[in-house]
């Protein structure tokens, strides 16, 4: 394997690391009841519809690359930025919708937990969309294409996995809220 | 398989001359260097410097806590403001200390200083690479530590002084910045500074595991890897998993300082007054903080017991006992150091029945600790020892690690460890098993491979006094502390001069500090020793302690790249000292079997014949080009 490539499982291991303790966190606190409990937000199910095309895409984008369909590519590229964008603003809206429900971030912390997870989840899917940012521009030169698909197949492996993430997280707050 | 080594030639030959034909400046070269040996050389030194910062804080608490009545008016100039009017110290700069005394040495000096310096330096030059997985990545996890070092120096300047919570940082004390001065301004930005240090210390960890998955030399197996190595490794691997919950727990703790979260804090009176957080758990910090706690305590002792197993083994010229045992004790204490951190928490009210499980993993853990000891033990016995500084500091460290792990396994029992927990006994088990056990770990390292670091050779003399003074002075600070510990004396206390029970303590404060102050002194012998080698020592030979490892056929200062021509390959394990029938008492480990007919084992002439198929196969990194 590239050596690029087990560092980025290595460092999705300590993404993975974060989140598996705040989770943890969230269960332990639960146990020990004084607990707000709410519904989550219904723009969670829109949102997830658009992180797990998104990666639909990418994926789709990289079978491109690895064709030599540069244009192809490129517009994939584009729109799975696109909708990267649209899940955060997505996200923002469901903030917005804890709120419209009474759930605060200072306050009860079953409440604060949500945002915490969604916050930090956000905060990784920018970086993600940053790495989208730059496998693009690198695309609009021409570089990615198939005798050059590291980065492309890194980027894919991250932007799979954030989305993943979402959908662990998702899983687990309907099971836990 | 060949295409798999040609695709990992190429890779080598890519990054080693995308930097190597570059002409370097003197910012490339020694600031903003990619090379691993000179960030390696980063990393000792600052955590030397930080090091003697400890020290410094330790020397005048300890002053405090044998002389409670000494007029400490000459530290004024330093300390300024912190010097109370009738000349004594401020008690909760003491607090201050005693943090900041802990945060420094077991972060900066022990985790960044010792990993840092050790994985960086030994990890390609022992499994024979031309540099780290990324250099880049490796030059940003020095910078992050720079950054994180510079961030906590601030605080020691805060007109409310830095964070005294105690290194554990334990809320609601570090929470609310009303409960202290030190958790205001300074809690912030300790903060700060450690989820700096986090990021650097993922950086490095990363690229350390990376290197060592892919890079390896041909030949270069797993079970021919030098145990150094190996615990580099595992101490990589234990990094990764654990700092990120410290990164959980610190955010949390940043949400309820800044922003007005709850996560843990609840029902709080302060002044009479009661604050609006409700809901919260002070627990769940300390679960948190302890799944990272517990595994730090290991990162911080794997790469010394590594550079002792392979220090002691070159210098007594026998192969490590058991080498395999070594690497299955580092597995079994690796994955156990992640499920035995409620044994910090015994007096937080938990469940009796969940404190004897955790009681029963703890107890486990001292298994293959003293698998470990015991290798060591036989590998010294009857051995053809040579006390080179390096072996004297790395046999001190398998006492300390004996004579501090046997006073875990009191405290493991939950039943005394209720008894025990926050007095002086915890301070004496850590201290020697973790403080000094690890602090010599360092030391050896730093003694024995100064030579391949500057070119020259310390001075043995010099090492011998620095040992004897140290090694002697570390158990006679140590040592008395378990006696007060067991008599019910606290920890963190600024003054006990109240309480009439521990008044007949007072003779043995003032040893401990004697002590305490002797040992921060002979310190001095080293930092001289070092400056003074790096300069003026004398020139040293290829290999001064005619060892196995590869980072001796290199050359006596080797430039970026380690080896100027190709890298070695790898025939055999590290640990082949005095073997029979051998001419010298070492083999290298680039030595092939078909050269050593007179020594070689059965199994091993066997080798020779795979040897001679490799070698068709190898792959001249030049040729590419
Ligand atoms: C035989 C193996 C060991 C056992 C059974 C053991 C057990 C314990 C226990 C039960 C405590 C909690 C005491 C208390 O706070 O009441 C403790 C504290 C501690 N141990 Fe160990 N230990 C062992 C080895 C080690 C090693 C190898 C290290 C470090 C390299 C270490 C470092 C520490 C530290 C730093 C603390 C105190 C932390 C604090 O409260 O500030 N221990 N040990
Ligand atoms: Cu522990």
């Amino acid at each position: 394997m590239h050596p690029h490539k087990f560092a980025l499982w290595l460092f999705i291991v300590s993404i993975l690391m974060i989140f598996a303790s705040m989770t943890s966190a969230f269960i332990v606190k639960q146990g020990d009841g004084s607990w707000l409990d709410y519904n989550l937000p219904s723009m969670f199910w829109f949102t997830t519809a658009v992180i797990i095309t998104s990666s639909g895409l990418l994926q789709w984008g990289y079978f491109a690359a690895k064709q030599d369909q540069l244009k192809k590519l490129k517009i994939l590229l584009a729109f799975t930025i696109v909708l990267g964008l649209v899940f955060l603003v997505g996200q923002w809206y469901s903030w917005v919708q804890l709120v419209s429900m009474d759930v605060f971030f200072v306050g009860n912390p079953g409440g604060s937990f949500i945002y915490v997870l969604t916050g930090l989840h956000a905060f990784h899917l920018i970086s993600g969309i940053l790495f989208l940012i730059i496998v693009l521009i690198s695309a609009l030169k021409n570089k990615v294409h198939s005798k050059n698909l590291v980065r492309i197949e890194m980027c894919a492996t991250y932007w799979h996995f954030l989305g993943a993430l979402w959908v662990y997280l998702l899983v687990f707050l309907v099971f836990y809220h | 398989m060949d295409q798999h080594i040609a695709e990992t030639a190429g890779y080598h030959d890519e990054q080693w001359h995308s930097h190597g034909h570059q002409k370097e400046s003197f910012v490339t070269k020694y600031i903003f260097s990619q090379d691993h040996k000179t960030i390696a050389k980063q990393f000792l030194i600052t955590g030397m410097f930080w090091a003697v910062v400890g020290g410094a804080l330790s020397s005048v608490f300890r002053l405090q806590l044998g002389y409670p009545d000494m007029s400490l008016e000459w530290l004024r100039p330093i300390l300024g403001g912190w010097i109370t009017e009738t000349g004594q110290l401020d008690p909760e700069f003491y607090l201050a200390m005693i943090t900041m005394h802990g945060t420094i040495m077991v972060f900066f000096v022990l985790t960044a200083g010792l990993s840092g310096t050790f994985s960086n330096f030994l990890i390609p030059l022992q499994i024979g690479a031309r540099d780290m997985a990324s250099g880049f990545l490796n030059m940003l996890s020095y910078w992050f530590f720079f950054a994180s070092s510079v961030v906590m120096l601030i605080s020691f300047f805060l007109e409310t002084g830095p964070a005294s919570g105690g290194w554990v940082i334990y809320p609601p004390l570090s929470a609310l910045p009303q409960a202290m001065q030190g958790s205001q301004g300074g809690m912030t930005l300790w903060l700060v500074s450690m989820a700096i240090f986090i990021v650097s210390s993922l950086l490095g960890s990363i690229n350390y595991i990376t290197t060592i998955i892919n890079l390896r030399t041909k030949g270069m197996t797993f079970t021919r890897l030098p145990l150094t190595i190996w615990a580099f490794f595992l101490t990589a691997v234990i990094g990764v998993l654990s700092f990120p919950v410290l990164f959980s727990a610190a955010l949390l703790l940043i949400f309820d300082r800044s922003f007005g979260t709850s996560f843990y804090l609840s029902d709080i009176y302060i002044a009479g007054e009661a604050l609006s957080h409700q809901g919260g758990s002070a627990i769940l910090f300390q679960h948190l903080f302890w799944f990272l706690g517990h595994p730090e305590v290991y990162i911080v002792m794997l790469p010394g017991l590594g550079i002792t197993s392979e220090i002691i083994a070159t210098n007594s010229r026998k192969p490590i006992f058991g080498y395999r045992a070594m690497i299955g004790s580092l597995l079994a204490i690796s994955v156990l150091s992640f499920i035995v951190w409620a044994h910090h928490m015994f007096v937080t009210g938990m469940n009796p029945f969940l404190g004897s499980i955790f009681m029963i993993l703890t107890l486990i853990i001292a298994v293959p600790s003293a698998v470990k000891v015991f290798n060591y033990l036989a590998t010294l016995w009857r051995a053809n020892i040579r006390f080179t500084p390096g072996m004297l500091f790395s046999i001190g460290l398998v006492s300390f690690f004996i004579s501090g792990g046997l006073t875990g396994i009191y405290l493991g029992n939950s039943a005394i460890d209720i008894q025990l927990h926050d007095t002086y006994f915890i301070v004496a088990h850590f201290h020697l098993v973790m403080g000094a056990a690890s602090f010599f770990g360092m030391l050896a390292g730093v003694y024995h491979w100064f030579p391949k670091m500057f070119g020259r050779m310390m001075d043995a003399k010099l090492g011998y006094i620095h040992f004897w003074l140290t090694f002697v002075g570390v158990y006679l600070i140590f040592f008395p502390m378990h006696y007060i510990g067991i008599a019910g004396f606290p920890r963190r206390y600024y003054s006990w001069t109240n309480f009439d029970v521990f008044n007949s303590f007072t003779d043995l404060n003032i040893f401990v500090t004697i002590a305490a102050i002797a040992v921060m002194a002979s310190q001095f012998i080293f930092l001289f020793n070092f400056f003074y080698s790096m300069f003026k020592g004398r020139v040293a030979p290829a290999n001064p302690w005619k060892s196995n490892t590869l980072e001796w056929t290199t050359p006596i200062r080797p430039e970026h790249g380690n080896w100027p021509g190709t890298i070695p390959n790898v025939y055999r394990w590290p640990y082949d000292y005095s073997k029979p029938g051998a001419e010298d008492d070492f083999i290298p480990q680039n030595v092939p079997f078909s050269q050593t007919l007179e020594s070689n084992f059965p199994h091993e002439n066997d080798l020779i014949g795979l040897e001679k198929e490799e070698e068709g196969i190898v792959i001249d990194e030049n040729e590419t080009h």
